[in-house]
C-alpha cells in the first residue's frame, strides 16, 4: 500500500524539470534565500542530456551544478516525482513512488524539456527498436551493447551523439541515416564556427557510417529486430543489425504548460524576453520553449531563475548570450526539417498507437484526432497520445490532444488527494 | 553484486543500472505484452512512451525511470 | 459529400440534428420505416462520447421505468447484429446497500421491477461478497438487475448511422438556426425537409431557447487494464436515496469493468457548471467515494479523466414529440444520464408520432407539451 500525506507543501518557487534549464534556474534563484522545490520524474537531476549510470559519468559542469544544488539548504529536490494534475490556483498534485500530495507555490518555472519525435514505420514495434536518445539513455543506464551491430536513423545532431555513445561502449554502428540532404547538413556544419565547441563536437562525431538523404523504410525481423531496410538517396540497402535507434528531432513537452493556460505556438511554450509566459508568476525555460540545445537551456534557465526572484537587471545581462545560442537553435531547426517522405513510411497494417495497437489503416479514414480516437481507441492508452498523437500530427496534420488529468498515469489514491472535503 | 528478480529469475546488476537496462539484458529482453499480444521492449528511454511499464514489488513503475535495488521483485506484464 | 435524394427542394424526408446516440437511433428507426434521413452533426464534444454507456433501467417514476425497460429490450434485440467494437455486454447492475435505509430502497425497487417483469433478485451481504469479492466488507446487500448492460456508445452510434447507408446520409455541419422544419447551417445555407428532428443533447437550447433543459456536469475516470476485478456494473443505492438527490454538487459510486479490463469510474453531478475542464476537487471526491467501496482501487493506475454534460428536463424524463409552437420540428432531447439507455425507445416513440403509427408505450409522459404549453409567457 502506498500512503498519501495529508500535509501539503508550500514553496516560494517551484521548478518543474531538473535538466540543464531547471538546475540553472534553481541555482540562479537560490542565493536570494527563497524556498525552492526542484522536481523531476527521473531518479537524478540532469535531464535527458546529463545522465549517469554504471556506463556513464555526467560531465564536470553537471557534477558541479549538482554539488552546488546540494549546497543550498533552501532547495528541496524531489526526484522520481511527476506532476499529476492541477489542484487549483498555483497548486499541483504530485506523485512519487511512495506518496501523492499537493504542492502550492508562488512562482513556477517550467523546464519540462523535450522528447523525441518517434514516427511509425513497418516493424517499429519490434524489440530491438528504440529511440535514438532512448538508446543513449539506456546505454548510460547500464545496457550492454558491446559487439552489437547498430543502425541509427532519423535526423539531427542527436543521431551523432547516440552513435558516439554506442561506439564508446563497444557497439559497431553500421549506419547513421540522416534524412536531411548533404547540402543542408553541410550548410549547418559550415556555420558552426560561430559556436566553436559545437563545431568540434560535430567533427568528432562524424563517422564513415554516416549517410545523408537516408531514411529507414522497414525494421525486419519476426520476434526481434534482425535487420533494417534503408533508403539511401535513390538506392535501397538492407543491413543486418541487433538494434535500430530512431529519432526524428525533438518535440517540446508542453502538456503541463498548456493545462495551466500558457500560450503554446508551433508546439512550444511562448515566453517573452524575461522567460515569462502569459500567466503572471509563471515562467518557462529550456527546450519546452523550443528545441535549442543545452547551452541555450542553461542561459534561459538562469534568466528565468533570476527574474522569478526579482533580479531583472542581472537577468538582462544574459540576453546577449541567449541570443547567440538562439542563433544556433535556428540553424539547427532549418537544417533538419523533416522530409515529407517520412510521412508515408507506415504501411496500412503498421501500428501507429502502440498502447492500443491501432493500425495506420484504421486511422487514415478519419478527419480529426478526436474522431479517430473515439472510433479506434488511438491515444486512449497509457501514454495519453504522447507518441501516437505526435505521430498523427506529423502524418495527418491533426491537432495534438489536450491532456486531461492525470497528465501521466497515476495511482487512484494519489488522485483522491484532490478531494479537499470542500463543498465546491 | 546486488541481485533482483525478473519474472522469478535472479539477475545481478551493477550499481546504478536502470530497471529498463536490466530488462533488456535478461530473459526475452522485453518489458510487456501489448493488447494484441506482441512482446514489447523499452522504447523512448525517457519516461514518455510507457512501453517499459512493469510491476516492481507489486506497484506499477516505469523501468526507464527506476534504478535497480537489491531484492527488487520485477514482473513484466503477462 | 453526397446528399440525400432531393425532392421538391427537400434535403431528405427528415433532417436529424445531432449524430449522437439519440440522433443515430432516430435516424436508424426512421430509415427502417423507409424514410430518407439527413443527419447533421457539428462534431462538438457531447454526451455520447463522454458517457459510461450503462444500459440501466431506473424507476424514479412509472414513465422512467416503462421507457427504460422497453429501450433495454430493444438494445438486446439489436445486440446480435452489433459489431464487436460496440462492446455490448449484458453484465447486470448491482445496486449496493450500505445501510438499512438503502436496503429498504433495494427491497422497494425489487418489488417495483419484479412487478414490471424484470429479472432481478435481492442479495444478502454474504451473497454480495461472494458475487463481488473486491467490494469492501460490511455492505448490507444488493439488488441485482440482470438485464442491464453496457456498451461503447460512440461506436454504437456510428454503426446505427452507417448500417442503412442507402437511406441515412451524414454531413458534418453546424446548425445555427431552426425554424420548424427548416434549418440554417453555419455556412448560411438553409435546408428543409418535411420534418426536422432536434437531437443535439446539451446543444439543443442554443437552437430552441424555450426548452426547459439544464446542464448537469459529470466526471469520469478510466484506469489501466486489469484482470477481472468486478463482473457487474456496481452502483450505490445512495445514488437514489441521498447522493444525487439534492441540488448541490454530489458524487456517487458507479463503476463498471470494460471488456478491455479497464475500470470505468463515476459519478459526479454539478448543476449550472458549464466549464468542460476537469474540476480537481470533484474528481478527487468521486475517487475517494469509489475507494470507499473498492479498497483495492487506491493502488490501481488511473489513465484519463474527463467531463461531460447531461441535459436534464425538470422531471427527469426526455421530451419526445413535436414542438408545440414549431410545426415540423420534432424533439428528442432531455435524456439526462440515460441517453444511451433510452435512445432505442426514444427513436420508436418519435417515429410512431412522426409516421402516425401506434406507439409502443403511452406517449403522454414524454410529450413536450408538459413543459411547453400554451404561449403563456410569450
Amino acid at each position: 500500500m502506498t500512503v498519501n500525506a495529508t500535509t501539503n507543501e508550500h514553496v516560494d518557487l517551484l521548478i518543474i524539470g531538473a535538466g540543464p534549464a531547471g538546475m540553472a534556474a534553481a541555482l540562479a534563484a537560490a542565493p536570494r534565500g527563497l524556498s525552492i522545490a526542484l522536481l523531476d520524474d527521473n531518479p537524478l537531476p540532469g535531464g535527458q542530456i546529463w545522465r549517469d549510470g554504471p556506463n556513464a559519468q555526467v560531465p564536470k559542469q553537471a557534477q558541479d551544478m549538482r554539488g552546488r544544488l546540494q549546497g543550498f539548504s533552501n532547495i528541496r529536490l524531489h526526484s522520481g516525482c511527476k506532476v499529476v494534475a492541477l489542484a487549483g490556483a498555483k497548486r499541483l498534485l504530485l506523485e512519487d513512488a511512495e506518496r501523492g500530495w499537493v504542492l502550492s507555490y508562488d512562482s513556477l518555472i517550467l523546464c519540462t524539456g523535450a522528447r523525441e519525435r518517434l514516427l511509425p514505420f513497418p516493424g517499429w514495434t519490434l524489440p530491438g527498436v528504440t529511440g535514438a536518445g532512448g538508446l543513449q539513455a539506456l546505454i548510460k543506464g547500464g545496457l550492454q551493447v558491446k559487439d552489437e551491430r547498430i543502425v541509427i536513423a532519423g535526423t539531427g545532431p542527436l543521431l551523432l551523439a547516440s552513435s558516439a555513445t554506442a561506439q564508446k561502449h563497444g557497439a559497431e554502428v553500421v549506419r547513421v541515416a540522416e534524412q536531411a540532404s548533404l547540402s543542408a547538413v553541410a550548410g549547418f556544419a559550415a556555420g558552426l564556427w560561430r559556436w566553436p565547441n559545437k563545431a568540434i563536437q560535430a567533427i568528432t562525431l562524424a563517422s564513415a557510417a554516416y549517410r545523408t538523404s537516408a531514411h529507414v523504410l522497414t525494421a525486419l525481423g519476426t520476434d526481434r529486430l534482425e535487420g533494417v531496410r534503408i533508403q539511401v538517396g535513390d538506392k535501397i540497402e538492407e543491413l543486418a543489425c541487433e538494434r535500430l535507434a530512431c529519432g526524428f528531432s525533438l518535440v517540446p513537452n508542453v502538456e503541463i504548460a498548456q493545462a495551466l493556460g500558457c500560450t503554446v505556438r508551433d508546439q512550444a511554450v511562448v515566453v517573452d524576453e524575461w522567460q515569462a509566459t502569459r500567466l503572471p508568476d509563471h515562467f518557462a525555460a529550456g527546450e519546452c520553449t523550443g528545441f535549442g540545445g543545452s547551452e541555450l537551456a542553461l542561459v534561459e534557465g538562469r534568466i528565468a531563475g533570476l527574474v522569478a526572484v526579482g533580479e531583472r537587471e542581472t537577468a538582462r545581462g544574459l540576453w546577449a548570450e541567449r541570443l547567440r545560442w538562439q542563433g544556433f537553435a535556428d540553424r539547427l531547426n532549418t537544417a533538419f526539417s523533416l522530409n515529407p517522405a517520412l510521412k508515408t513510411l507506415a504501411a496500412p497494417e503498421t501500428l501507429v498507437c502502440r498502447c492500443e495497437d491501432v493500425r495506420y489503416a484504421d486511422l487514415a479514414g478519419h478527419g480529426s484526432w478526436t474522431g479517430a480516437k473515439l472510433a479506434t481507441r488511438c491515444g486512449m492508452g497509457a501514454c495519453q497520445g504522447r507518441i501516437c498523437g505526435t505521430a498523427a500530427q506529423t502524418l495527418f496534420g491533426w491537432e495534438p490532444p489536450l491532456l486531461r488529468p492525470p497528465f501521466s498515469p497515476a495511482r487512484i489514491s494519489t488522485l483522491a488527494c484532490l478531494d479537499e472535503g470542500e463543498s465546491v | 553484486m546486488p541481485e533482483l528478480s525478473i519474472d522469478g529469475q535472479p539477475f545481478r546488476f551493477a550499481q546504478g543500472t536502470t530497471v529498463a537496462a536490466a530488462l533488456m539484458s535478461s530473459g526475452d529482453r522485453c518489458s510487456r505484452t501489448s493488447v494484441s499480444g506482441q512482446r514489447r521492449a523499452p522504447l523512448c528511454g525517457m519516461g514518455i512512451c510507457q512501453e517499459c511499464r512493469v510491476s516492481i514489488d507489486g506497484l506499477r513503475r516505469l523501468a526507464c525511470q527506476t534504478i535497480c535495488r537489491d531484492g527488487m521483485r520485477i514482473e513484466t506484464q503477462p | 459529400m453526397s446528399e440525400a435524394p432531393t425532392l421538391q427542394g427537400h434535403a431528405a424526408d427528415v433532417i436529424v440534428i445531432g449524430g449522437g446516440i439519440v440522433g443515430a437511433a432516430c435516424a436508424d428507426e426512421l430509415a427502417s420505416q423507409g424514410l430518407h434521413v439527413l443527419v447533421l452533426d457539428s462534431q462538438r464534444p457531447a454526451a455520447t462520447a463522454a458517457g459510461m454507456g450503462h444500459l440501466v433501467v431506473l424507476d424514479h417514476s412509472a414513465a422512467e421505468l416503462a421507457l427504460g425497460e422497453y429501450s433495454v429490450r430493444a438494445w438486446c434485440e439489436l445486440a446480435p447484429q452489433m459489431p464487436d467494437d460496440c462492446a455490448m455486454r449484458t453484465n447486470g447492475t448491482l445496486w449496493l446497500a450500505c445501510n438499512e435505509e438503502e436496503m429498504a430502497e433495494a427491497e422497494r425497487k425489487h418489488a417495483a421491477l419484479r412487478e414490471y417483469g424484470l429479472a432481478c433478485e435481492l442479495l444478502s451481504g454474504a451473497e454480495l461478497a461472494r458475487a463481488e469479492p473486491s467490494l469492501r466488507s460490511g455492505l448490507l446487500g444488493a439488488l441485482k438487475v440482470s438485464g442491464d448492460g453496457i456498451l461503447y456508445a460512440p461506436n454504437a452510434a456510428r454503426w446505427l448511422l452507417q448500417r442503412q447507408s442507402s437511406r441515412v446520409v451524414q454531413r458534418q455541419a453546424e446548425v445555427v438556426e431552426v425554424q420548424g422544419n427548416r434549418v440554417r447551417l453555419a455556412s448560411g445555407e438553409w435546408l428543409q425537409a418535411p420534418a426536422a428532428v432536434l437531437a443535439s443533447g446539451i446543444y439543443a437550447r442554443e437552437l430552441c431557447p424555450d426548452l426547459p433543459l439544464q446542464a448537469k456536469k459529470g466526471h469520469l475516470l478510466i484506469t489501466d487494464r486489469y484482470p477481472v476485478q468486478i463482473t457487474h456494473t456496481l452502483v450505490e443505492l445512495g445514488y437514489v436515496t441521498s447522493a444525487h438527490k439534492g441540488n448541490g454538487p454530489s458524487v456517487a459510486f458507479n463503476v463498471q469493468q470494460r471488456p478491455t479490463g479497464q475500470l470505468f469510474i463515476g459519478s459526479s453531478r454539478q448543476f449550472d457548471n458549464h466549464d468542460p475542464e476537469v474540476d480537481a476537487a470533484m474528481l478527487g471526491r468521486m475517487l475517494r467515494r469509489a475507494m470507499d467501496f473498492l479498497p483495492g482501487l487506491g493502488d490501481m493506475t488511473g489513465l484519463r479523466s474527463w467531463t461531460g454534460f447531461r441535459s436534464a428536463s425538470p422531471d427527469g424524463q426526455p421530451l419526445i414529440g413535436e414542438h408545440p409552437h414549431q410545426p415540423g420540428l420534432w424533439l428528442a432531447v432531455g435524456h439526462e444520464g440515460l441517453g444511451v439507455t433510452t435512445a432505442t425507445g426514444t427513436a420508436r416513440l418519435l417515429a410512431a408520432q412522426l409516421l402516425r403509427t401506434p406507439p409502443p408505450l403511452d406517449l403522454e409522459p414524454y410529450l413536450p407539451q408538459r413543459f411547453i404549453g400554451a404561449r403563456a409567457h410569450a
